[in-house]
């Protein structure tokens, strides 16, 4: 195993986005971690600071995280002014600690956006993506009504295209990096997922009608085709879904009418 | 001869298995459509059993109450499974059949599950798959544009379907939408961030449980005619596994502290293939999914303390262990036969890596055999995946892999109908102990969580609710005020500790004693040690932890702590478990019970039995005790017989 900087451990310097509620005023508190080794990954380096918090006596930094294998979509910070990090592709509880140097200077914030009030430090609230799920993401699909697995073929590449849009884990990258803070790429990944499948089909019109009006509902902003989105994703979805989820939605206002 | 020694009915239907569940679900009470609404289910987790109980049972018009520890339903650990789901559905013309799901599952389970709850899962595996596509759910598919499937686990046939490496996240994604529909349309009411912590029972009947609101710290009672408990596996009482870092076995200990018996505690899984540990501040464990072994060759060098890298040890000193002592199964062994012989290769000297806790899991001869693009296309996320964490390149070298806690099948007991011995409280998917005996079979987990919430709960809640007389109670009677106190002077309790030990070095300590004295190999003499040591840490974590924060606002320290005290707890049943069964039998291997060549050695003589524990001294933490009951095990359709994979 290789250390970028030919040692197997760095010192480094947070600065670490402190709020004690969703009400209260944040601020930015500096510390200062000594040895850490560059096998770990980012979210170890935060347990190694919150241990030493711990031991001065201090609250330890909140943080959401779960599975850290980059699929349950619980962790998401900006660093260094990216979400998620300098890595592509990559959540940060993937992002390991060879990618710093020693002496290093790492700012770290939460996912900021107005649907996505703070919780607590790195913490919020992305309740919004679930409400809008809970309108429109879905195939009416009742338990035991369905037919044989194979009683609709779907074409391989279809079904391989609905997987890439399926694959978004819902961490909110894409509303954090977007300056406008919209969640279209979000949005058109489950609208392309469940569309683009036969299964999807007789609820395409409804579904991405009421996922857009409940997405702007929670108060995300316009795409506006800057694609800073795509970039930040870390399962690389592609903003292909957003020109998709605009034509849905012209296609089904104009046959509601 | 082996004695049941409570009234413990598994309410198992008798005549021809291929009926049984048929003829049960036509003798379950139903009720009338027009009083469904008035009956109140709640519903403690949202993984695949959670979520897809959650929406079938509101779906048939029932108010549902769900609860998540999450911030979100979809970030439930089901999430996280790579590998895939079984099904009987027999696609690929290889013979497969409900009969062969079956007898691979009880035969899997080393003959420690029941025939009925096992054979009523092959039945509706098929359903599932069904459902799932429904849903769109976009599994794999091959170019005529049917579904494509493959065989996993080392089964005999190809069964098993996928998404990609992502299976658990589109089959969880498909749940979650179904139950985020009845949440949308005000069927069903979320919950996220709420912790169950105690469940109410009122004339011995569960009539509610107390949460708390993670976020603001509230202590709040729900009150329902039905409880299901869908809150997952205890894999983290080891603190290092590949469990997601929030799964705990809260929900279902504070059930047992209030009357449910806990079976089988001891049988846990160790998957072969995971990510060796890299440092002492590891956090968790990061499964390589087993579908690698169908291509890559698992190996050592023959001579101990080799320290040449991988390249440079030559093809005639390199001991492919699996292929040399299972010639017909060879790297396709079952998880617990490739885990054990994992374990004897590193004890005997010949592990490889910085820590000697590895052993090569090489594709070098796969590439060789089928191109690079071949392996890259079967594999390629995980490849990527092993390189992000390790830093190595798996088309280059050879993977370093080393069993690692993975699953328990061991979990709250229950009857055919999921209900545990608290009536009118179930439990549904990994949190119960019911289909996968002493070894669950990979893709078998998925199969169940979703066989429970879809197809078995919805009718089994419907026979309580119809059932039994159900005088309405609301939370402000006397007993959800007694268990709220409980809760409070528990949480009080725990911030005043003022320690100055941080709960994950507690936590890390139990899993230590854990793993070595009830992992991968139990004796008794080590195991006797363990009580005393669980015990010991038991008493010190109560003195000496350090919670910092306060009870009204989002305190991860606090709820670490709450869920490590009771796997402190836990720890200690499963290890008298471990030391009650005196054989060798699946996950569970005691160094005393192996043949000459290493093999575990089964007594079904003796053991045929699941052990259900019941808590005595539910009180403090310092007198706990419990006692054993045993429900026989009957096999009336595979005849035991000692598996061999040689
Ligand atoms: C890395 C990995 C890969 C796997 N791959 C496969 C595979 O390929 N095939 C297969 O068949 N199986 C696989 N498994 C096993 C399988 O994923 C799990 O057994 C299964 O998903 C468990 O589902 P569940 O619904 O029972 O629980 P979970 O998915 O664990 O859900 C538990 C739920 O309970 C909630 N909860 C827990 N405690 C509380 C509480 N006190 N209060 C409120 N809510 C609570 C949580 O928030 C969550 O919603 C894998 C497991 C792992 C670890
Ligand atoms: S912790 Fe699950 S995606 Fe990062």
């Amino acid at each position: 195993m290789i250390a970028t900087n030919g040692k197997d451990t760095i010192g480094l310097t947070l600065n670490v986005w402190r709020q004690a509620g969703p009400d209260a005023e944040g601020a930015f508190e500096t510390y200062h971690l000594n040895s850490v080794s560059t096998h770990m990954s980012f979210l170890e380096m935060l347990d190694v600071l919150n241990e030493q918090l711990l031991a001065e006596g201090r609250e330890p930094v909140a943080f959401d995280h779960d599975c850290r294998e980059g699929i349950c979509g619980s962790c998401g910070v900006v660093l260094n002014g990216q979400a998620h990090g300098p890595d592509r592709d990559t959540t940060v509880c993937q992002l390991h600690m060879r990618r710093f140097h020693d002496g290093d200077t790492i700012t770290i914030e939460p996912f900021r956006a107005e649907a996505f009030p703070v919780v607590k430090d790195l913490v919020v609230d992305r309740s919004a993506f679930d409400r809008i799920i809970g309108v429109g993401g879905f195939v009416s699909a009742r338990t035991g009504a369905a037919p044989d697995a194979n009683a609709i073929p779907v074409p391989k590449e279809e079904a391989d295209l609905a997987m890439d849009a399926a694959s978004c884990i819902g961490c909110g990258a894409c509303v954090a990096s977007c300056p406008n803070a919209a969640a279209m790429l979000f949005v058109s990944a489950k609208v392309s997922h469940l569309g683009r499948l036969p299964q999807g089909a007789p609820e395409r019109d409804e579904r991405v009608v009421a996922m857009v009006q409940a997405m702007d509902g929670e108060g995300f902003g316009n795409c506006t085709n800057v694609g800073e989105c795509e970039a930040a994703c870390p399962k690389g979805i592609s903003v292909g879904n957003i020109a998709r989820l605009n034509r849905d939605f012209v296609r089904a206002t104009i046959r509601r009418r | 001869m082996i004695v049941a020694n409570t009234a413990l009915d598994s309410k198992c239907p008798s005549g021809p298995m291929e009926g049984r569940w048929d003829k049960h679900r036509f003798d379950l009470k139903l009720v009338n459509p027009a009083n469904k609404r008035k009956f109140k289910v709640l519903v403690v987790g949202t993984g695949l059993a959670g979520a897809s109980a959650a929406a079938s049972l509101a779906e048939l018009g029932y108010q549902v109450d769900v609860f998540c520890i999450h911030d979100s339903p979809r970030r439930a650990h089901s999430i996280a499974a790579q590998g895939g789901i079984n099904a009987a559905k027999n696609y690929p013309n290889d013979g497969d059949s409900i009969q062969r799901l079956f007898y691979d599952t009880v035969k899997g389970g080393d003959f420690r599950a029941r025939e009925s709850n096992v054979y009523r899962l092959a039945q509706v595996s098929n359903t599932i798959i069904d459902q799932c596509v429904a849903q769109g759910v976009p599994f794999a598919r091959e170019y005529g544009g049917l579904l494509d499937n493959r065989s996993f686990g080392g089964a005999q046939v190809s069964r098993t379907f996928y998404a990609r490496g992502q299976t658990g996240q589109q089959l969880l994604l498909g749940a979650y939408q179904a139950m985020m529909r009845q949440v949308g349309s005000g069927k069903a009411k979320l919950y996220p961030r709420r912790e169950m912590l105690d469940v109410v029972v009122v004339d011995g009947v569960a009539r509610g449980v107390v949460v708390r609101n993670l976020v603001t710290g509230e202590i709040e009672r729900h009150a329902g005619d039905a409880v299901l408990l869908c809150t997952g596996g205890y894999g983290n009482v080891y603190f290092l596994s590949t469990n997601a870092k929030k799964c705990n076995v809260t929900a279902a200990w504070r059930a047992h502290k209030r009357g449910a018996f806990f079976a089988n505690p001891c049988f846990t899984q160790i998957h072969p293939t995971c990510i060796p540990v890299s440092g002492d501040y590891q956090s968790k464990l990061t499964l390589m999914s087993e579908s690698l072994r169908n291509d890559g060759r698992v190996w050592v060098p023959k001579k101990g303390g080799d320290t040449r890298p991988a390249s440079e040890i030559p093809e005639d000193e390199r001991d492919y262990y699996l292929e040399r002592r299972y010639p017909s199964f060879g790297n396709l062994v079952p998880r617990d036969v490739a885990s054990r012989a994992a374990k004897a290769q590193a004890d005997g000297g010949h592990g490889v890596g910085p820590t000697g806790m590895a052993v090569y899991l090489d594709f070098r001869d796969a590439i060789e055999r089928d191109g690079e693009d071949v392996i890259r296309a079967k594999y390629g996320n995980l490849f990527q995946m092993y390189e992000k964490i390790t830093a190595d390149d798996p088309y280059k070298v050879p993977m370093r892999i080393y069993p690692a806690v993975h699953y328990t099948m061991g979990g709250l007991w229950v009857d055919y109908n999921l209900e545990s011995t608290v009536p009118g409280l179930f439990v549904l998917g990994e949190a119960n102990f019911s289909d996968h005996g002493a070894n669950r079979l990979g893709a078998s987990a998925l199969m169940q969580g979703l066989a429970d919430g879809y197809f078995v709960v919805p009718y089994t809640v419907g026979a309580h609710l119809a059932g039994r007389a159900l005088p309405a109670v609301d939370t402000s009677h006397p007993a959800f005020a007694e268990v709220e106190g409980e809760v409070r002077s528990r949480i009080d309790r725990l911030l005043s500790i003022g320690g100055s030990s941080s709960v994950d070095s507690l936590h890390r300590q139990l899993g230590a004693i854990m793993w070595d004295h009830c992992g991968m190999a139990r004796n008794a003499e080590g195991l006797k040690r363990a009580v005393d040591e669980v015990r010991a840490l038991r008493a010190r974590f109560w003195e000496d932890a350090n919670v910092v924060g306060g009870a009204a606002d989002l305190n991860d320290e606090l709820e670490k702590a709450g869920r490590v005290a009771d796997f402190m707890e836990l720890a200690e049943v499963m290890i008298l478990d471990a030391l009650d069964r005196e054989e060798s039998c699946g996950g569970h291997f005691r160094e005393e019970h192996q043949t000459e060549e290493n093999e575990a050695r089964r007594d079904d003589e003796n053991y045929s039995y699941v052990a259900a524990w019941s808590c005595e001294g539910a009180g403090d933490p310092a007198d706990l005790s419990w006692k054993l009951n045993k429900e026989p095990l009957t096999f009336e359709v595979v005849k035991p017989s000692t598996r061999s994979y040689k």
